[in-house]
């Protein structure tokens, strides 16, 4: 049986249908834990991601705090929020942005308060229509009632977001792509290293790229603390994560679970979450972690949801996604889908990719 | 163009905007891009060109995309993509004859737990068989559904309110002053 005992922290709202508006927001505990943040001083509150031991949620799972501790000392630098979800299968941002937007916009400010930086662009996927619209509401919200702007809640702290919207590219989840993208040009990726954005990013200045859900782990972090973010979960692992399920499963759906926890059979099959395959039928394989991460089969259904667990088998829990084939499914048929994804999408700066990719198909 | 440091960031806000104007990219549009970001006619096109998004030839009042990637086409959604073809009118990548549709075979829209995904100008639609997808483009034929889709090209219906609040020179030598008075604090301030 799944163990289903911790609270959800970036889902918290899910139950309510205005879950976006700023009401909702506010009499749930809304904006707390900005206004607990800047009571405190920047490094304390990066000190408590650290503790914490936050991965990135974007999918290489990178540390937040080691990644922000790489910021460069500079007069001008940025935060550039990471929401261009297009990893196949992956559908966690889409759900934060379009339902939990002043989450998001809170979690922002808090990491820019705790790096001092008060210039943020929020890059979200062109194709999610209705989530630019909440997130830019919400940030028209959020001015109005002094969480953004100029002396935010009388701290003395200023910030500025920009929403930026996508326009349909893949490869723009990249990072260095995502930079080129908002500096008005094509998204090729920059090469790196040497030069990684926290050295030279957004118009060569230091720049830290971070995911939307990790933004969104942050006003639960401050509230209560980096510590009892990191008793949830086990190993590097800690928290809660997004999963998101789908596939040849009775219930496809996201659902929020502690690390570790848990493992796919339980994801797949409680009844609680994925409830099983489509008429009782057997698994043939699944994806761990978007379709970038190599398959497993029914034999490793047993291993925990856990970045290293995976890690350690051969695959990644990248993105979180989860994808289900059963007996029925053709698997010839699933990989040339998602190499035709892979050329369709290939952004054709390096000819490996370009013409490879097409090959392959 | 004020929210940006510099003026080429704006690039793909603005082709979003021209692209409203027009329901796609005209070459005027883009030759105003152009003018406003300091780029050539030939700079816009080339970045525009780039994305999926934007359109460089007319496209119909309503672009249907029909995701048929790894989850959707486990759930039918190559089908889906034909039963739209049918019932649209047109093949996939052109436009019905009477310029309302465009057909768009997608990759993954992020709704996989609600598949086959179907997007109508970015819209999720949420039509998984195909008689609830029929149902909607009858729907958009008669303009039961302007309010929830807007024609193409309208992307972000809420505009900014106000541009940007603070200067970027009040920003930088605030977080100096900040600076300045964090490192002046002894440890002992810190506990």
């Amino acid at each position: 049986m799944a163990t289903l005992d911790a609270t959800p922290i970036v889902s918290s709202r899910r139950e309510f249908v205005d879950s976006y508006t700023l009401e909702r927001y506010l009499a749930t505990g809304g904006y707390e834990g900005l206004k607990k943040a800047l009571t405190m001083y920047p490094e304390d509150v990066a000190a408590q991601v650290d503790a914490a031991s936050l991965l990135g949620r974007g999918g290489a799972g990178f540390p937040a705090g080691r990644k922000w501790s790489m910021l460069r000392k500079a007069p001008v630098s940025y935060l550039v929020i990471n929401g261009d979800e297009s990893e196949p299968a992956t559908f966690k941002d889409h759900y934060l942005v379009e339902r939990e937007p002043h989450q998001l916009v809170e979690g922002v400010t808090i990491a820019a308060y705790a790096l001092q930086v008060s210039q943020v662009f929020i890059f979200l996927r062109g194709e999610f229509a209705l989530g630019l619209e909440h997130v830019q509401q919400a940030i028209n919200d959020a001015y109005d009632q002094g969480a953004l702007g100029k002396n935010i809640f009388g701290s003395g702290f200023s910030i500025d977001i920009v929403l930026q919207p996508g326009a349909g590219a893949y490869i723009c989840g990249e990072e260095t792509a995502l930079i080129e993208a908002l500096e008005g040009k094509r998204g090729f990726p920059r090469i790196k290293p040497p030069f990684f954005p926290a050295a030279i990013g957004l118009y060569g200045a230091p720049t830290v790229v971070n995911n939307v859900e990790t933004m969104s782990n942050l006003p639960w972090i401050v509230l209560n603390g980096g510590a009892a973010f990191a008793a949830l979960g086990g190993g590097r692992s800690t928290g809660t994560r997004l999963f998101a399920l789908s596939g040849r499963v009775n219930n496809p759906n996201m659902f929020e679970l502690e690390m570790v926890k848990n493992t796919f059979r339980d994801l797949i099959y409680d009844p609680r979450l994925g409830n099983g395959i489509i008429d009782g039928k057997q698994l043939k394989a699944f994806i761990p972690g978007g379709v970038s991460a190599p398959w497993f089969g029914p034999d490793l259904l047993d291993l925990p949801l856990g970045q290293d667990e995976v890690g350690e088998k051969g695959s990644m829990l990248g993105s979180g996604s989860i994808v289900v084939f059963d007996e029925t499914t053709c698997p010839v048929r699933a990989a040339w889908r998602i190499t035709k994804f892979f050329s369709r999408e290939s952004c054709g700066q390096c000819t490996p990719c370009r013409e490879g990719s097409g090959w392959s198909e | 163009m004020t929210l940006y440091p510099k003026k080429r960031s704006a690039m793909l806000a603005l082709l979003h905007l021209a692209q409203e104007q027009d329901g796609y990219l005209s070459d005027e549009g883009m030759a105003e891009v152009a003018e406003l970001t300091d780029t050539s006619p030939a700079e816009v096109r080339g970045t525009a060109s780039f994305y999926d998004m934007y359109h460089l030839e007319p496209v119909g009042k309503y672009v249907v995309g029909v995701c048929t990637n790894v989850a959707c086409l486990l759930a039918g959604g190559l089908e889906m993509l034909e039963h739209a073809s049918n019932t649209l009118g047109c093949a996939v990548g052109s436009t019905s004859p009477d310029g309302l549709f465009t057909l768009e075979e997608t990759e993954c829209l992020a709704d996989c737990d609600i598949a086959p995904c179907v997007q109508v100008n970015h819209r999720f639609v949420r039509t998984t068989t195909p008689e609830t997808f029929d149902a909607f483009v009858t729907d958009l034929r008669s303009g039961r559904r302007e309010s929830e889709v807007p024609p193409h090209g309208t992307l972000i219906r809420v505009r900014r309110s106000g541009g940007l609040r603070v200067s970027e020179q009040e920003l930088v030598s605030e977080r100096a002053a900040a600076r300045e008075a964090r490192e002046a604090r002894t440890p002992k301030e810190d506990k």
